[in-house]
């Protein structure tokens, strides 16, 4: 198929079906409008398990098997990408020499919002029950701000603070105290994920039972999913090198100024 | 005017299913289905938003339990959407680099054949 | 409607489209990070913090930078030619 037939297919479709998403739109209620079931559903329920966000009542309480698939496609998608991007039998794992320093108000603002940047992330997973975040989103606060001491150093320094190997265990540990977590709930005598410890007082830390403890094994595995994901992207785009290159590696050298 | 942004949300999908269509380029394909994926999140959240509603957000003292909020359902399903378009994104980007190391090629009116 | 919804839903329509026929690879994962910071803005205007929040970590810092990687992986090998 040529590229021109391709978009003269598209262009046929994407009329058709526009011509019916107009016609579809204009059937459906006003947008803003106040008939909405599932809320009148879902806060009352949340409120009477103890937990102030509904939005992660619904995450880790009310749905918690849909955050659980969530969390296995997440450790399942990152372990495609180890494997799709491990090194393959002809390339190499090359060092290159530093060839520049950041700009010294570069590694100051790292250096500076590194630890600013983990107590915010630690803040936002620990209270997901209680104001906007939770796991997923501390998780990858975390993930990036590690990431910080790349930016604000050199490729060396982030391999050293951030060996891969205790990162791909706290991910599988993450997930699997996920599970473990639920399975207690079995154990307990109420379903799978069930909230099945005590609920504590609206508003406060010690709240929405099993909701914070889901939420730091959550970031905990998002967090060192996001490290070990972005470490495999680095490795491809900094470390290996094809076989063949080998013979050219005089000239690029001095050719990368963006090498760190 | 009601239905702007289920018009937006429509919109987005269908620009993003043309970037694929016309890319050139395997990156350029994926940015354009992430960009078709953010469609989803807006029709989602328009689905669920009522006029002078607040964050679906309480504490005991300032914000009582009220029905007053928006749907906290949809949200819960776009952040679940967020994620999962996240990771095959960075999916679609790994196998990338492998279509482009074996073949040397990232054009998809070049990648047509399949090799056994 | 209120003038903040309908411009942030307008930025966001201009954002895709922006980062949609964008011709370089480079430029466009700057796009999208600046459409990502767009849709975290258009989320605030609906109520929705969690959303925004999860889709500014993502969209605006983890995705651009990993297709800025895989950029930068399909033109390294080229400059040893």
């Amino acid at each position: 198929m040529t590229r021109t037939v391709r978009l003269v297919v598209f262009g046929a479709g994407a009329a058709v079906v526009g011509i019916l998403g107009v016609l579809a739109i204009l059937v459906l209620p006003a947008f803003g409008g106040p008939a909405h079931a599932y809320r009148d559903a879902a806060v009352p329920a949340a409120v009477a398990h103890g937990t102030s966000n509904a939005v992660s009542s619904i995450n880790f309480d009310l749905r918690g098997l849909d955050t659980f698939g969530e969390e296995t496609i997440f450790l399942t998608s990152v372990v495609v990408i180890a494997v799709v991007l491990r090194s393959a039998s002809d390339e190499t794992e090359q060092r290159k020499k530093s060839a520049g320093r950041p700009l010294d108000s570069t590694v100051f603002g790292g250096l500076l919002f590194f630890p600013i940047i983990l107590i915010v992330g630690l803040d936002v997973v620990t209270h997901g029950h209680l104001t906007p975040g939770g796991g997923f989103q501390g998780g990858v606060i975390l993930g990036t701000g590690i990431h910080l001491l790349y930016v604000a150093g050199t490729y060396r320094l982030l391999e050293r603070v951030r060996p891969v190997r205790p990162f791909e265990w706290s991910e599988a540990i993450g997930a699997g105290a996920f599970a473990c977590l639920g399975i207690s709930g079995l154990l307990l005598g109420a379903s799978f994920l069930a909230n099945v410890i005590p609920v504590g007082s609206f508003g406060t830390l010690f709240s929405a039972g099993t909701v914070p403890l889901l939420n730091g094994v959550v970031g905990v595995e998002v967090a060192s999913g996001v490290v070990v994901l972005l470490s495999k992207f680095f490795e491809q785009a900094i470390t290996v090198r094809p076989a063949h290159r080998r013979a050219a590696k005089t000239d690029d050298k001095s050719s990368s100024p963006r090498e760190r | 005017m009601s239905h702007y942004a289920y018009f937006v949300a429509g919109w987005l999908i269908v620009i993003g299913a043309l970037g694929i269509v016309r890319s050139r380029n395997l990156v350029q394909a994926i940015v354009c289905l992430a960009v078709a994926q953010s469609g989803t999140y807006v029709l989602l959240l328009s689905v669920g938003y009522q006029w002078g509603a607040a964050p679906p957000l309480f504490s005991e003292p300032a914000t009582k339990p009220t029905l007053h909020v928006v749907d906290p359902l949809v949200q819960a399903m776009t952040l679940t959407d967020i994620v999962v378009s996240a990771t095959v994104t960075s999916m679609l980007l790994a196998i990338a680099i492998q279509i482009h190391k074996r073949t040397g090629s990232i054009d998809p009116d070049e990648l047509d054949a399949l090799r056994g | 409607m209120t003038p903040f919804i309908v411009v942030a839903l307008t930025l966001v329509l201009l954002g895709g489209t922006a980062t949609v026929l964008t011709g370089q690879p480079e430029r466009q994962a700057v796009m999208l990070s600046v459409y990502g910071g767009l849709l975290g803005v258009l989320f605030m205007t609906l109520s929705a913090p969690d959303v925004a929040l999860s889709q500014i970590g993502v969209g605006t810092a983890i995705v651009p930078l990993v297709v800025m990687l895989t950029i930068r992986r399909m033109q390294s090998p080229r400059r040893g030619r």
